[in-house]
């Protein structure tokens, strides 16, 4: 026997003989040690009379960030509880020490869906954990930014929550894992990567609908700008963001192009055509006179190398063709011909990469060459259509056989 | 049976050379003009994709503008040097000339059953009018063409703006083209009834002297009276001469025929 084990004997000893004092009615019996509580619930295979498991693993206990802290600091009514202490005891309460946290909780979409009686809802211990709980720069922390898609995934990947709990929006998880911020932070490793707390709150989760959340339409610029700053710069600087502040909520937000966990690699071909059709959905006249360009034929058929939306308006700090600073005004527009075409002076620049044939007032010299060339083709056709359906039936339908003296009198006559 | 001389190796290489440029021209760029079309690209990505087929349209622009260059040369050589004043006036000219409308209606009067069959001579009026359509379709394609090749260039020419009107006459004038030749050209020259499947003389470059005893009364008549017609007779072509004049000209008709039905599909979806 070693001192150790000696020692944990005669305060086992000492624990009982307390214990059958307060049982005779002395003095309060001192709360139970987490040695202990370990002594029973260290097994792996310990249930509840119904089956659910009140096991908890000593090691893993002892390695989390409540390590150092007791049972009862937690577990507050069986300190003073007597053994073997009952079933039911008060659910333990982290706002005990966590205030800010739980307060922050309480305002969240999931605290609501709970309040509903939606007890699939995400509590505390769905994200942390329950006595295994690290803090979130620990590797091994469900918080941990590596770990933390898959901790939001165990509910918002899960086909099963997803359509029990009626999720709109779906399976997130596989949607993030192929965006470039899943893949910056999975396959790279970039612990920086926006993962779902960064674009949502972690306690304080609200509804894209509820203006006070970090993905409320309005408030999406500011949210990726508090990473990509420089971008909400340019953004704020441009047509679009200076509508946004004054109020205008048709235009469009970061997500409206880049989507909000499918964001792609914006070099990338397929994101180059995508980003065409989604800023037709507001400028359909524009993507419309483009497609009659060369431009917007090319990449109509799914190439790229030649100018979309973003190589002559630019992207985030788009500005209206009257503004000076803009790419597309009379004044510079001949610059940014030349990003491609070298040689462009202010004459190429009278080019209208949307022209309307269509348009009597915005392209006239167009409009009538249109009209003269729907003429010309007109009357072609028109003519040598019949010209041509006029000898096929001449050549189609024989002459009637005629006896050959009346055919040889029709050619005297001839 | 005789066979009359009617195009000579000039004229059966530039009529080729005209096939092959005009289709790979055609295939390389209308996936642009009928974009929306579903066929579009797939036909741009079996080209190996535009960037391949842009490559190949100027290539084929090269080919066309060098035959047609060739053909301007030849006309001014004929008029400036063998002084031959035949190829603007007179029965064997390109120019439409009186008769040509006389012609015309004489045709129509026959199509109705009103009037016999005209008698032409070496050129019709509607194969003037093809003619002519190439020369005013090189002029118009051909020019908008290098416009939009270099517009760098042009731009210290013209005003940018004319490229707008230049990349609309290009299709539009592309699509009259096209479609012209594979449907009335077609058949004016090969598929109607008598002549179906293809009239081989402009492979061959001859024909029996029935047939074209038959087709041109008046140029038949005229070259006896001259005393011309003895040299113009030629042995009858070289059977493989025939048979590939006969295999590339139903390649051509069938491609073109196959073109004009991915026309016809994209516009009559598009409608």
């Amino acid at each position: 026997m070693t001192n150790r084990h000696l020692l944990a004997g005669i305060l086992g000893t000492a624990a009982l003989v307390a214990s059958a004092v307060h049982a005779a009615g002395g003095a309060p019996a001192p709360a139970p040690t987490n040695d202990d509580c370990l002594a029973c619930h260290d097994d792996a295979t310990l249930k509840r009379e119904d089956g659910r498991p009140v096991s908890v693993a000593g090691k893993a206990f002892a390695d989390s960030v409540h390590g150092p802290m007791a049972c009862v600091d937690c577990h507050a009514d069986l300190a003073h509880a007597e053994f073997p202490h009952p079933e039911k005891f008060a659910p333990v309460d982290c706002a005990a020490c966590h205030g800010d946290a739980v307060a922050a909780y309480g305002k969240s979409v999931h605290a609501d869906a709970r309040k509903a009686g939606k007890l699939l809802a995400a509590t505390c211990t769905d994200c942390h954990g329950v006595h295994d709980i690290r803090p979130s720069s620990d590797h091994e922390s469900k918080t941990y930014p590596l770990n933390l898609p898959g901790t939001c995934g165990r509910c918002h990947g899960d086909p099963k929550i997803i359509k029990e709990a009626d999720i709109k929006i779906g399976d997130i998880v596989t949607k993030y894992h192929d965006s470039i911020h899943g893949k910056v932070l999975e396959k790279s490793g970039l612990l920086v990567s926006a993962k779902c707390t960064n674009c949502h709150g972690n306690h304080e989760i609200r509804r894209k609908t509820d203006p006070l959340s970090r993905v409320f339409r309005a408030n999406v610029p500011g949210t990726c700008g508090t990473c990509h700053g420089g971008i909400l710069t340019l953004y704020a600087s441009g047509i679009h963001g200076s509508r946004l502040a004054a109020g205008d909520p048709k235009v469009p937000v970061c997500s409206d192009c880049h989507t909000a966990h499918e964001i792609t690699r914006t070099d990338l071909d397929r994101w180059k055509l995508d980003v065409l059709a989604e800023c037709g959905t507001c400028h359909v006249q524009s993507l419309r006179t483009y497609r009659d360009t060369f431009h917007g034929q090319v990449t109509s058929l799914g190439f790229t190398r030649v100018a979309s939306c973003s190589d002559c308006h630019g992207a985030h700090d788009i500005l209206p063709k009257a503004d000076p600073r803009s790419t597309v005004s009379d004044g510079r527009r001949a610059e940014t011909c030349r990003k491609c075409h070298a040689g462009a002076n202010a004459s190429f620049a009278k080019y209208d990469p949307h022209a309307d044939k269509r348009d009597r007032v915005r392209n006239p010299p167009l409009f009538w060459a249109t009209r003269f060339m729907q003429l010309l083709l007109g009357g072609v056709f028109v003519f040598f259509g019949l010209h041509t359906s006029l000898w096929f039936q001449r050549l189609l339908v024989k002459d009637k056989p005629q006896p050959p003296a009346k055919a040889a009198s029709k050619k005297e006559a001839e | 049976m005789r066979h009359i001389q009617r195009f000579d190796a000039y004229h059966r290489v530039t009529h080729l050379v005209l096939m092959g440029s005009f289709l790979g021209l055609a295939a390389t760029g209308l996936p642009l003009l009928f974009h929306d079309a579903g066929w579009a690209a797939t036909i741009a990505n079996l080209l190996g994709g535009l960037r391949v087929a842009g490559i190949l349209h100027r290539l084929f622009a090269i080919v066309l503008i060098l035959a047609f260059g060739a053909h301007v040369a030849r006309l001014l050589r004929r008029l400036f040097v063998e002084n031959d004043y035949g190829i603007l006036w007179g029965p064997e000219s390109m120019v439409p000339q009186p008769r040509d409308l006389k012609e015309m209606v004489a045709h129509f009067a026959w199509f109705f059953r009103r009037g016999p069959q005209p008698r032409f001579d070496h050129f019709t009026y509607w194969e003037k009018f093809d003619y002519w359509a190439v020369f005013w379709g090189m002029f118009i394609i051909g020019g908008s063409g290098l416009m939009l090749w270099f517009p760098a260039f042009f731009a210290r020419i013209v005003p940018g703006w004319v490229f707008n009107i230049a990349l609309m006459i290009h299709g539009e004038e592309a699509l009259l083209a096209v479609a012209f030749i594979f449907t009335i050209h077609f058949f004016n020259g090969h598929l109607r009834p008598d002549k179906f499947p293809m009239d081989t003389v402009v492979f061959t470059g001859s024909l029996t002297e029935e047939e074209f005893k038959h087709e041109r009364p008046e140029a038949y008549e005229r070259l006896v009276r001259e005393g011309r017609l003895d040299d113009l007779v030629v042995g009858p072509p070289p059977q493989r001469v025939l048979r590939a004049g006969r295999a590339v000209g139903t390649v051509a008709i069938l491609l073109g025929l196959g073109i004009f039905s991915l026309i016809l599909y994209a516009v009559m979806s598009h409608a």
